[in-house]
């Protein structure tokens, strides 16, 4: 037999009990790390168990990050919920499965060629013969580590997997309570912490007994920098909360940049220079030109609706925490760190909160929580507010990228080179050293905020995506690293990929019209990846493209093109844009190839998410600061795409049930970008490289 | 100082004792344990926490509680579930166009599809882009969440003709 290589999941948890159970009420249950962040991997997840284990979906439970019970999957992050989770829960299930048949081939005396499962009965084909998952349970010893050996399912003998399975947890969500937010404990108080007004302050002054007087207080926790406070109402919190803010006065330092253009102030910051990526000999000679551009993003917030919520209990040093978090484990051992207990005198149970895919405020309302449960002596709920939200949770690095090339007398590029600034694109708890939590580093003593650490390669931080997919012989690909951050950042849902492929994409735009090919010919001529062609052309299609269109002065279209990670779906994008006062983005058409889908309009549901997501990023989002502060705090000052700018958008998903699954939430963003500012260019013949492109940036590259 | 007010909420009566100035929100989720209405920005800006206020959508953040007395209000558990008689097209809708993704908007949204569809029957493009001014939506489920709303529409068109 051929050793199977266990997807990671399973070598971290490797006995199948903490993966599957049959519960008496002939219900299963199954665990999983992998936790709903409304990209519906609760019902894909399901989907494939219910599949391998030929139970029907009625009769299967998912629990999902909690530390009590679930497998630790490391983060719901980096599109890898289902190439990771679900791949490790077909496997467990696969093997369950088996050990399942050879139990009930031998108590009923036949092969397991002759067994059948349907909905969890197993029957001997062609007479009375039956047992179940459940009458074989107290037999079948499930408290073994996995092997992998057990053949999951061909693709053709799916049953659920393939179909769209409607969303289980919808009904509740437009119903009622169905959110972190929305949970009581008895005894409940409610909490809210006052944040300094910039990351430089330092509280010098604080009238505490101000705030206690006030009706309702419960408790006022002063720590450090770290202020909290709790009431019986939440209007005593909220009002306490203003009260608080009138009675703190804080030093503070104007330390931030003196621009908010990531364009002109990254590359003064010191970095570190390494090399991502090289391959050829890096000679241009013979080539006939030299083209070269750079482009840059801004700092984008994270901007979930629901801002950050949490409850905790504290009973004799054991807490439980109820969190929307996207890493239950990870935050379990960092909060154990914090409050200096054991880690299993920690509990993290994941609830439901409001998206955003990335890292929010969620681990970091539940060290709130955890602390003012602690100083009150009472179960808490910690509600962030708009403004902690904007201006205190992580926010995706911005960039600078620089690109160049050299074409041959053919027009072909010979040589490519793409250089980076940036800072790191993950700090989330856990990742690296020390304690990511903002509390912990406000509180006194304080921890110290630990050094940043990128994702290294083959997946990358920064430097995701930055290896073109395109064949150019000679490429050089570095990424200066920028350690400190005048601002908080973290993982914003598809990390530097987003810039990078907006970046690459422009410029084969533009040393496409320098050559004055079509640009989807120009990429086709340089690409050989048969799956990353079928997508161009499949969505080219879908567009009805014509070869060397040109906009009309209004009206323009453009495409994007990446392989999120150089290893995930493919995805390209088709944008058609209008130009007027502002920049609409009027129709979108994207072609995906995600491998086998588990649930198709549960992709395309990703998918039309990422194009608008990226859209709004694309046009409207950037934070803005003064020498001070940061002056993003509200929706009025830190806008997002409305229902009014809705584009039309079609995706076309091209099915490949043979392959293995390929993540996909993520791989949207990046193309969308780049689409847009081709299109635009393709309306006007203006090219504009830093994001986002507002009517004032666009009127400065018509200049 | 804390005074009692008498309420009319999802057509039933109930009294709640707060301070005059409270957000309706807070007395709807946290005294009538109606969690469906969501807090978001705290400034009416975002719908989250839309709720019909004599039929109109209206943000519950910025609605104190002094001025609700003898008024109708209606919260997503009053428009439909459990406790409402089964769900409403609008809800019906969202289900079946699966236009949802972490769904944390999409009570206020449905709020203020609600409130557009008792008006107008067979809304364009444009009347539902006006009605949804002040909603805000991050996973960008923004084609389907007009798609759901035409669904829903249409329904209603032909439980009215039925």
């Amino acid at each position: 037999m051929t050793a199977v290589l266990l997807p990671q999941s399973l070598k971290t948890t490797p006995v199948l009990n903490r993966w599957v159970r049959f519960n008496a009420d002939r219900t299963v249950s199954v665990f999983s790390g992998k936790v709903e962040l409304g990209q519906g991997i609760e019902t894909a997840i399901a989907q494939i168990a219910a599949d391998e284990l030929d139970v029907s979906l009625e009769r299967l439970f998912l629990v999902a990050g909690d530390t009590t019970q679930s497998p630790d999957e490391w983060y719901t992050a980096g599109s890898q919920s289902i190439e990771v989770g679900g791949m490790a829960m077909r496997l467990a299930c696969a093997e369950v499965r088996s050990l399942f048949l050879e139990a009930a081939a031998r108590e009923l005396e036949v092969n397991v060629a002759e067994l059948t499962i349907r909905d969890g009965t197993i029957a001997v084909a062609g007479t009375d013969l039956r047992t179940s998952y459940w009458d074989l349970a107290p037999r079948v010893h499930l408290a073994r580590a996995a092997t992998g050996a057990a053949p999951p399912k061909a693709p053709s003998q799916h049953g659920l997997v393939g179909k769209s399975a409607p969303r289980r947890d919808l009904r509740a969500k437009v119903t009622g309570a169905a959110y972190v937010h929305d949970l009581e404990l008895p005894g409940m108080v409610f909490g809210r912490v006052l944040r300094p007004p910039s990351h430089s302050a330092r509280l010098a002054a604080f009238d505490a007994d101000a705030v206690r007087r006030l009706p309702g207080v419960v408790a006022v926790l002063v720590s450090g920098n770290f202020i909290g406070l709790c009431a019986e109402r939440e209007e005593q919190a909220v009002r306490a909360l203003d009260a608080a803010r009138r009675a703190a006065s804080w030093e503070e330092r104007s330390l931030l940049p003196a621009t908010t253009e990531a364009r002109d102030f990254l590359p003064t910051l010191p970095s570190m220079r390494s090399l991502v990526h090289r391959q050829g000999e890096g000679s241009t000679a013979g080539s006939m030109r030299r083209l070269e551009a750079s482009y840059s993003k801004p700092y984008i917030a994270h901007a979930s609706i629901g801002p950050s919520c949490a409850l905790a209990r504290h009973d004799k040093g054991r807490f439980t925490i109820l969190s929307h978090t996207q890493g239950s484990h990870h935050l379990q051992r960092q909060l154990a760190q914090v409050l200096g207990v054991a880690t299993d005198a920690v509990e993290v149970i994941h609830k439901d909160g409001a998206g955003c895919y990335g890292h929010n405020g969620a681990d970091d309302v539940a060290l709130d929580a955890a602390l003012l449960a602690r100083a009150c002596g009472r179960p808490v709920q910690v509600q962030w507010t708009r403004e902690d939200e904007l201006a205190w949770a992580p926010c995706g690095s911005a960039m600078v990228v620089r690109v160049a090339a050299s074409l041959d007398a053919t027009d072909r590029i010979v040589d490519w080179h793409h250089e980076i600034w940036s800072h790191t694109h993950i700090k989330r708890p856990g990742w690296g050293e020390g304690v990511n939590l903002l509390a912990a580093w406000h509180m006194d003593p304080p921890f110290p905020v630990p050094p940043a650490r990128d994702v290294p390669q083959p997946t990358g931080g920064a430097d995701r995506n930055s290896i073109p997919l395109y064949d150019f012989p000679t490429q050089e690909i570095a990424y200066n690293f920028i350690a400190d951050m005048p601002i908080r950042v973290s993982a914003l849902r598809s990390l530097g990929a987003f810039a990078n492929v907006f970046a690459i994409e422009s410029f084969m735009d533009e040393i496409a019209v320098a050559a004055a090919i079509d640009p989807i010919e120009f990429r086709l001529r340089h690409l050989k990846d048969a799956r990353a062609r079928e997508v161009i052309e499949t969505v080219a299609k879908a567009a009805r493209w014509t070869r060397g269109e040109k906009g009309d002065g209004t009206r323009g279209r453009g495409l994007g093109f990446a392989q999120y990670k150089n290893r995930s779906a493919f995805c390209a994008v088709i944008a058609e844009v209008e130009v007027g006062e502002i920049l609409r983005v009027k129709r979108v058409f994207a072609a995906v190839d995600a491998g086998q889908v588990i649930n198709p309009d549960g992709l395309a549901n990703q998918i039309e998410g990422g194009i608008v997501q990226a859209i709004s990023w694309t046009l409207k989002e950037q934070i803005l600061w003064d020498r001070d502060r940061i002056l993003s705090r509200s929706w009025g000052t830190y806008p997002i795409l409305r229902f009014d700018a809705t584009p039309e958008i079609e995706v076309v998903i091209l099915s490949r049930p043979e392959e293995p699954p390929l993540g996909s939430g993520e791989c949207a963003a990046g193309p969308t970008a780049a689409a847009v500012a081709n299109a635009l260019f393709n309306a006007l013949g203006v090219r504009a490289r830093d994001l986002p492109l507002t009517p004032d940036r666009i009127a400065r590259a018509m200049e | 100082m804390a005074d009692t007010f008498k309420l009319r909420v999802n057509g039933r009566d109930c009294e709640v004792r707060a301070e005059p100035d409270t957000p309706l929100l807070y007395i709807l989720r946290n005294d009538l344990k109606l969690k469906g209405t969501r807090f978001g920005c705290g400034e009416g800006q975002c719908g989250a926490c839309n709720v019909l206020f004599d039929g109109n959508a209206v943000p519950s953040c910025d609605t104190p509680l002094w001025s609700a007395p003898g008024h109708e209000i209606t919260t997503i558990e009053g428009i439909g579930g459990p406790d409402a008689g089964g769900l409403h097209p609008v809800q019906q809708a969202f289900i079946d166009e699966q236009a949802i993704q972490c769904g944390y908007c999409i009570d206020g949204i449905i709020i203020s599809a609600v409130a557009l569809l008792q008006r107008e029957k067979d809304p364009s493009e444009g009347q539902i882009a006006s009605a949804l001014e002040r909603n805000l939506c991050r996973c960008g489920t923004h084609v389907r969440i007009f798609r759901a709303i035409r669904a829903a529409a249409r329904a209603m068109r032909e439980q009215t003709k039925a």
